[in-house]
């Protein structure tokens, strides 16, 4: 048993927080990406195109990340691809990450009166000029609330990395727990930690929703 | 790349089953205590004194800006410090409805403001006791103008049990691991574990379509939508 005392928990906690950070940003970066090229296959391609993407989000929205995070960490390896927890915890968080905003662009896409698509072919833009100039200015400003809410979901996704043995936040606090036998204090410690991180962001996109909604 | 077998995991399918039908089960009553636990803490925010409603909106906070995991964590490792033991199927049941009731209260919250103002009226021209609107008159639409979005909460939820595995509830992952450490076929198990949740929550959602109007809030409710 080693001691340590509550501030000593707090700061390592704090230096694996880093890794928490960088893996989300990595994920929510890489989703992003994803999610915008799924998105303009989705506008652009046709029907059977539109089926696989449908077919893609179905899957990454109806299985557990956890698992999710299993079969890329041992997929991969199938391929003789050697595996660090990094890359299969960005792979895998990277498509879940993906499916999700995807899936959450398009309504906004969506949203977006049919007769505004018409009057810009009637203005003949080109596709890529319509989704510059006519869509995509209003579709963003009707995602930026539900994007920066996922960004919460994305968080705590990272979580579910430390089973796969990457050593971020949760798995932190697991091996600060065992070797302590302070699992009561660790764990909530752990929880305040993510807590910090999520609570801003969750008051962000509130504040983004009350504010859209305002402006109509 | 080393070949696939996937018959090596399905000769397994009595345990995938015995483990679907738990992760069923855990879900079953945490859907249950949870959407109450949704509705009581709804009810608090809506129409509760400021101290209730401080509480819930408290505990809603905490529970959707921490991971399951950690919440799951806490309550089976760091719980029987203060004296309480639990099981793993226990401590699995308690996270799952903290975890729904959280999410339940916000999305039943959405439902009950959304209440014309003429109804409440109407019921109380009618002398209905306070508890009688919301029971009544209150509760039984605001459910129906939300059960799609409480549908998905509890597939998140049914998914999110996949993690209960690692506490030792013997669920659906809990047995693909087990059967991945007998005969290393890692990728197969995970993949034959991932195409049972996907049916899992197919069947889930179309169980709880069917039941909500039937059992919760009358087909009336979502008739006039």
């Amino acid at each position: 048993m080693v001691d340590f005392s509550v501030w000593q928990i707090l700061s390592n906690l704090l230096l694996a927080a880093r890794w928490t950070l960088a893996l989300s940003l990595i994920a929510f970066a890489g989703g992003g990406v994803v999610g915008l090229a799924l998105l303009a296959a989705r506008l652009r391609r046709g029907p059977l195109v539109r089926l696989a993407v449908a077919a893609y989000v179905q899957v990454f929205q109806g299985t557990p990340l956890l698992i999710q995070l299993f079969l890329a960490y041992f997929g991969l390896g199938l391929f003789g691809i050697d595996v660090s927890p990094w890359i299969a915890a960005g792979a895998a968080l990277t498509l879940y990450a993906g499916a999700y905003l995807t899936e959450i662009w398009r309504g906004c896409v969506d949203a977006i009166p049919r007769g505004q698509w018409e009057a810009a072919d009637s203005l003949a833009l080109s596709f890529g000029e319509k989704l510059r100039h006519v869509v995509a200015p209003q579709a963003l400003r009707i995602a930026v609330a539900p994007t920066v809410g996922f960004l919460v979901q994305v968080v705590k996704g990272t979580a579910l990395a430390s089973i796969i043995g990457f050593v971020e936040l949760t798995k932190t606090g697991t091996m600060i727990a065992n070797a302590t036998f302070r699992p009561f204090t660790v764990y909530a410690c752990v929880a305040l930690m993510y807590f910090a991180l999520c609570w801003p962001v969750s008051i962000a996109s509130r504040h983004f929703e009350k504010r859209m909604r305002r402006d109509r | 790349m080393s070949r696939l077998d996937f018959a090596a995991v399905l000769a397994d399918w009595p345990l995938l089953l015995r483990g679907a039908a738990l992760t069923l089960l855990l879900t079953a009553v945490a859907t249950v205590l949870g959407i109450a636990l949704g509705i009581a803490c709804a009810r608090a925010r809506t129409h509760g004194r400021p101290l209730a409603r401080a509480l819930a909106a408290a505990y809603v906070e905490l529970i959707r800006n921490t991971p399951f995991i950690v919440q799951l964590s806490f309550i089976f490792f760091g719980l029987p410090s203060l004296g309480l033991r639990l099981s793993s199927e226990a401590a699995s049941i308690i996270a799952m409805t903290l975890n729904l009731g959280a999410y339940a209260a916000e999305i039943v919250r959405a439902g009950i403001e959304a209440t014309p103002r003429g109804q409440l009226e109407a019921a109380r021209s009618l002398a209905l006791s306070e508890r009688q609107v919301f029971l009544k008159v209150v509760l039984p639409p605001s459910l129906g103008r939300v059960w799609p979005a409480m549908v998905s909460q509890v597939v998140i939820v049914m998914l999110g049990s996949a993690v209960c595995g690692q506490i030792a509830a013997q669920e659906l992952s809990y047995y693909a691991n087990l059967i991945m450490s007998r005969n290393f076929r890692s990728f197969e198990a995970n993949f034959v574990a991932a195409a049972l949740y996907l049916a899992l929550a197919a069947v889930l959602r179309q169980a709880l379509a069917w039941i909500g109007p039937r059992w919760l809030f009358g087909r009336a409710a979502t008739a006039g939508r």
